[in-house]
């Protein structure tokens, strides 16, 4: 008789390890559109499968909770129910033995609370709140709504040049999108309950590869408004492209001596070369948009006040351009600069040389990492960067991360900038930072505090500042243009409420995002302009979108594109990433679902108009 | 053209075609619940699953298209299995009262799962939803019986465009409903009743009012009412479809011979207010015609209530070029309630006057708060039944149709012209009033058969018809539309300048009334067409060819009205349409 038995995994077991897998996987993807009442008695649910059984409020009171949720499913509730699954929520919460049943009653309680409306509307009207957006995810998710199962299959049936017309419909910057957009579309792509995520943006970059030349839709009549569009980015340049081709002529003032504001100022051209921003960009000004560079709008002769007198709209779209500062000493030293300056330079092909030398990068997002992989093409020595939190608390893309690791980046995380070190004339010869221990998380975000180390001395010769950007608004603010935190004041149709006829969209809005949120920004805003103008434009192009193949839906891994290997690419500011070879894309573009097809964006119910 | 293998035969068919048209073609019935023609192919029910060889899935045949060298299998035991489970689980939704649902006999639901031998109760638990739905509006849903095909939403989208209804509600807890959450009342909603006539099932119908006509207190049980009732023109070309009888042998006589029998006083004819409504309306026109300066224009027809909702929801800069003449059931009810009451000596509130009508909006029309005009606190018309209620009466008083002989219907508002009954058919009103300002014009009758043929075409490179005519050197343009998608395409055309009329008609249901919302419902079959023959036939046959030739409108100015647009018309027979408010909450985006 053996006294003690090792534990293996049974059939059973590991069965189930493999749906817990799997559904960790889609939750991560779950639409959110659904009804909130639902889901909570779902994992109210799961929560009830978990209980040990052994204290009363857990395992009698949570099948209670799910009866009164579904109750309210069922159209069979009062509104005492609504009161009555709070009072036995927070008995739960307190009463529970262990966390098992306090979380879960937690859940419920925080349930009511933040969709009250949801249970008194299923209550009173029979009537759910949920309004289905995500029947299409990636359409629902991209901002600019493009029509993205409807280029796949363009893309599928190689038909290049109406995929990219088909984009162009809501968005002129197919080719930069194509390059360096953050992709939202795929984040809930359906395709991710087989394997994982199709490769939008790959595609798209097919697409752009394959379709060297394409022709903007026809400009429809004259109609004798002129707009003037207040910096050259991608939200300014979007509301010039669509306003110009609905017949208006719109004149774009740009404060540098270039238009393309960050995709320029702001990304490097390793990610982002300057020939494939020049086709969006020459698109856009084939319309006949009329452009001012080197024009600095806000004071004087182009002040918003007389930008208004002359023209029928105006469209603020400044960006986010302006340094944030540390706040440590030693800031001021020589040897110091922002990301904003640093890849400023770099866009305006200024040759920065950083050979023998240390960089220090402050900073955990997008911008950091590409001030640290510009940094080491300029020849730096070696490039640290300090992030007060952890790397999975960055803000930055993953790959970006790994990325700038691969070329020999230094990832100092949980340090937090303390100091730069000067030498007698002013120039900076090391940077200090403090060592932070993981603690307490708050609003879902982990707090650092000092861990009790030693604080640690990075020895360097450059630090720049990475820790984001605001809107320089001076000129602005007298124009009774409304500010708060730093940041022009626009609703989500891009009005001004203060000033009829001044309209505001993209990072001075919203604070520095990704480019796709500034052009639907600019989308919208054309949109609303024209309206406000009196008129209806339509400028979209009507394009035939393949029928659906039918096909069995094998799981089939997703094809990320390869890149030029570190070491070569590390030297140069040439294209890093490598599109997809034909073979690659046609199993890409065939792994779609065609959620425009199967499922309920065939019906007009399931699809919401952008 | 792509060619693939049915069930073992071989089939050609253009690009595009789906499965399910392609196995039409060659004789292979495949089960259908959700699919429209044309209108909602979206795979929803499962019904029509079939096998196609090398795909693993069994697929819907009516939203996936013919490719070369398919072959499909629509009746092997797995699709069998799946299509029956499929319907044995709508089936568990619903709630089966098939005895006393007045679907009974055209529920498609019903069909398909009888013919499929599914199981209403053995094979799963039945659970339904009831939701309390608004008394007073002519359109009900009834939630416990939808099965979610989603025609009503598809049909009111693309048919009419008035987007009623939605999908809402999120999960498995998806189904239809008003959309931007409104009641149904508020929603716009014109009562068309397409939605009803497209329904597979009992959950969209048109309101019952059966009881207050037949009923233990009904009009017809009320021993102080003189029962009157008046027929629309398009009932009498589809009431026999009920009963297996052709239109020939259930025709207008026989039917009033029937209204006799299940009790009415008086059966009467809307063909004779359609007459009057002609003079009305004829008259007006040809006064804002040769004053053209002082109205806009085009002026457009009246006599269809959900386009008259339509016009003020949806174009209410249009509410004014609206021809101020009631529609004939108004119009019916005014003069019932006023020149026949003293006819007979009866005080007006003492009649109890019935419509018959193809039409569900009928019902929306008669409560209109500023449409009665007869006399004081009374309504001009009572109660309307829909052509379906009507043979639901027939059933109950337990009438052999088959077996009564035809009767002639009552004077003095029993008479109307082959002008009138064409009102049933699309383009019909616009004939009608053209043969009679044709004979204001030129003091001489056209050639009722030919002169205006060509408002009765449907061959349009246009959604609508248009003719132009030269009546006595006045050039008319007239334009002829039906169902609201294709108005809604008119009137943006009227307003953006691109087309140019005088004189419209439209009417909200495609086909006309013969289409309407409260006719016998055939499950995708659309009977439109062939009910307008025989409102044709019934006016090649009728000795009456001119609204103006009736004797008994022709004795009713006389006696009573003195002449078309006279003081008295005016009160009696014309309505003003701003006096009342559609309501319509919409949201911004619609």
């Amino acid at each position: 008789m053996s006294r003690l038995t090792l534990s293996t995994q049974n059939q059973v077991e590991s069965t189930l390890e493999g749906i817990y897998n799997y559904m960790e996987h889609h939750l991560k993807f779950s639409p959110q559109d659904t009804c909130p009442i639902d889901i909570t008695g779902a994992f109210l649910r799961l929560y009830m499968t978990q209980s040990c059984g052994k204290c009363t409020s857990c395992r009698s009171g949570l099948p209670q909770l799910s009866y009164l949720l579904d109750s309210v499913l069922q159209e069979k509730a009062t509104l005492e129910t609504v009161n009555e699954i709070e009072r036995l929520a927070d008995i739960i919460t307190e009463s529970a033995d262990c966390v098992i049943g306090s979380e879960a009653a937690k859940m419920v309680a925080k349930a009511i609370k933040g969709f009250r409306d949801d249970f008194v509307s299923h209550i009173e009207n029979h009537v759910c709140l949920a309004e289905r957006t995500d029947s299409i995810p990636c359409v629902a998710h991209c901002p600019a709504h493009v029509n993205i199962p409807g280029y796949i299959a363009l893309v599928n049936d190689e038909r290049y040049e109406d995929a990219v017309k088909l984009i162009t419909n809501d968005n002129p910057f197919p080719v930069v999108c194509a390059l360096i957009c953050e992709h939202p579309c795929e984040a809930r792509c359906r395709r991710s309950l087989l394997d994982a995520p199709v490769n939008i943006r790959g595609l798209k970059r097919t697409a752009i590869e394959k379709a060297t030349r394409v022709i903007p839709p026809e400009r429809l009549p004259e109609t004798g408004k002129k707009i003037a569009v207040v910096g050259g980015g991608p939200s300014g340049l979007t509301v010039a492209f669509y306003l110009q081709l609905m017949g208006h002529q719109v004149t774009v003032f740009e404060r540098h001596k270039q238009l393309g504001g960050m995709l320029v100022y702001g990304i490097p051209a390793y990610r982002l070369p300057r020939n494939y921003l020049k086709r969006d960009v020459d698109a856009i000004l084939s319309t006949g948009v009329e452009v001012k560079l080197n024009t600095n709008v806000g004071v004087g002769e182009y002040s918003i006040d007389n930008l208004r007198k002359q023209y029928d709209a105006v469209y603020v779209s400044i960006g986010a351009h302006q340094a944030k500062d540390i706040g440590i000493e030693g800031e001021d030293a020589e040897g110091v600069i922002s990301a904003v300056d640093f890849l400023g330079k770099i866009g305006d092909e200024e040759r920065i040389d950083f050979t023998g030398k240390n960089v220090c990068v402050v900073g955990g997002g997008n911008v950091a990492m590409d001030c640290t992989r510009s940094a080491i093409r300029c020849g730096a020595k070696s490039v640290s960067v300090i992030y007060r939190r952890r790397r999975e608390d960055m803000t930055a893309l993953p790959e970006e991360i790994e990325g700038a690791i691969a070329e020999g980046a230094h990832l100092i995380d949980l340090h937090a900038p303390l100091k730069i070190e000067t030498d007698e004339n002013n120039k900076v010869v090391a940077f200090w930072a403090r060592p932070n221990m993981v603690s307490k998380i708050k609003h879902s975000r982990m707090n650092p505090v000092e861990s009790g180390m030693d604080d640690v001395r990075f020895e360097c010769d450059i630090v720049i500042k990475a820790i984001g950007q605001g809107t320089d608004t001076s000129g602005f603010d007298e124009t009774g243009i409304p500010l708060e935190r730093g940041l022009i004041k626009a609703d989500n149709v891009t009005s001004i409420d203060e000033i009829p006829g001044v309209f505001a969209g993209g990072d001075c809005v919203t604070g520095p995002k990704t480019a796709i949120l500034a052009i639907a920004a600019g989308k919208v805003a054309a949109a609303n302009i024209d309206e406000y103008l009196g008129y209806h434009h339509v400028v979209q192009r009507e394009i035939d979108i393949p029928e659906v193949e039918l096909k069995n839906r094998e799981y089939c891994g997703r094809v990320d594109m390869s890149e030029r290997l570190p070491e070569e690419r590390k030297h140069d500011f040439q294209l890093m990433e490598k599109a997809m070879t034909d073979k690659e894309a046609k199993q890409e573009a065939g792994r779609c679902l065609r959620c425009d097809h199967f499922n309920c964006g065939i019906i007009k119910g399931g699809r919401k108009a952008w | 053209m792509v060619n693939l293998i049915i069930d073992g035969r071989n089939v050609q068919v253009e690009e595009g075609t789906s499965i399910l048209e392609a196995a039409k073609r060659v004789g292979v019935k495949i089960p259908t619940l959700c699919y429209l023609k044309g209108v909602n192919e979206i795979g929803a029910c499962r019904a029509c699953l079939v096998e196609i060889e090398g795909i693993d899935r069994l697929v819907a045949s009516c939203d996936n298209v013919c490719t070369e060298g398919m072959v499909v299998h629509t009746n092997t035991a797995r699709v069998f299995e799946a299509r029956r489970t499929n319907v044995e689980l709508l089936l568990s939704q619903h709630r089966v009262e098939c005895p006393s649902c007045e679907r009974n006999e055209t529920c498609q639901l019903k069909k398909v799962a009888y013919d499929m031998g599914a199981r209403s109760t053995d094979s799963y638990k039945n659970e339904y939803i009831l939701i309390e739905w608004e008394k007073n509006v002519p359109i009900i849903r009834d939630e416990s019986k939808c099965i979610k095909c989603y025609r009503c939403v598809s049909e009111c989208e693309k048919v009419q465009t008035v987007n009623i209804w939605d999908m809402i509600g999120s999960g498995t807890h998806t189904s239809v409903g008003v959309q931007n959450h409104v009641k149904l009342s508020d929603s716009g909603c014109v009562f068309c009743g397409q939605c009803v006539t497209h329904c597979p099932t009992n959950a969209l119908s048109v309101r019952n009012d059966i009881s207050k006509v037949g009923g233990f207190n009904g009009g017809l049980n009320n021993p102080e009412k003189v029962t009157v009732v008046q027929i629309a023109p398009a009932v009498r070309t589809a009431w026999g479809e009920d009963f297996g009888l052709s239109p020939e042998q259930a025709n207008e006589k026989v039917l009033a011979a029937v209204l006799r029998r299940i009790g009415f006083d008086y059966v009467f004819d809307t063909n004779f207010s359609a007459d009057l409504t002609i003079m009305e309306e004829g008259t007006e026109f040809l006064e804002r015609f040769t004053h053209k300066d002082q109205y806009p224009w085009p002026m457009f027809t009246s006599c269809c209530p959900g386009w008259v909702r339509f016009v003020k929801t949806q174009f209410p800069e249009f509410t004014g070029n609206l021809s101020t003449a009631k529609s004939p059931q108004q119009m019916f009810g005014a003069v019932t309630k006023t020149y026949f009451a003293e006819n007979i000596g009866v005080a007006p509130e003492n009649i109890y006057c019935v419509s018959i009508m193809p039409c569900s909006a009928k019902k929306a029309e008669m409560e209109i708060p500023n449409i009665n005009d007869a006399a004081e606190g009374v309504k001009d018309v009572d109660c309307v039944l829909t052509t379906r209620e009507l043979c639901r009466l027939i059933k109950a008083k337990n009438i052999d149709v088959a077996a009564i002989e035809e009767e002639e219907f009552d004077s003095p508002l029993g008479t109307g012209s082959g002008a009138a009954v064409i009102f049933g058919a699309t383009g019909g009103v616009m004939e009608a009033a053209l043969r009679t300002c044709y004979y204001i014009l030129t003091g001489e009758n056209p050639n009722a058969d030919e002169t205006f043929k060509a408002v009765r075409a449907s061959n349009s490179d246009k959604p609508w018809v248009e003719a132009e005519y030269n009546v006595a050197g006045n050039i008319v343009k007239a334009a002829v539309v039906n169902s609201l998608g294709n108005t809604r395409k008119l009137l943006n055309a009227i307003k953006d300048g691109e087309v140019e009329y005088d004189f419209v008609e439209v009417m909200a249901c495609p086909g006309g009334c013969v289409g309407g919302g409260g006719q016998p419902i055939h499950y995708n079959e659309e009977w439109a067409a062939d009910r307008a023959k025989v409102v044709y036939n019934y006016d090649a046959k009728n000795v009456l060819r001119f609204s103006h030739e009736n004797p008994e409108i022709q004795t009713l100015y006389a006696d009573f009205l003195k002449e078309p647009c006279s003081e008295r018309s005016h009160h009696l027979l014309h309505t003003d349409h701003f006096g009342w408010e559609a309501k319509w909450e919409a949201k911004d985006d619609n």
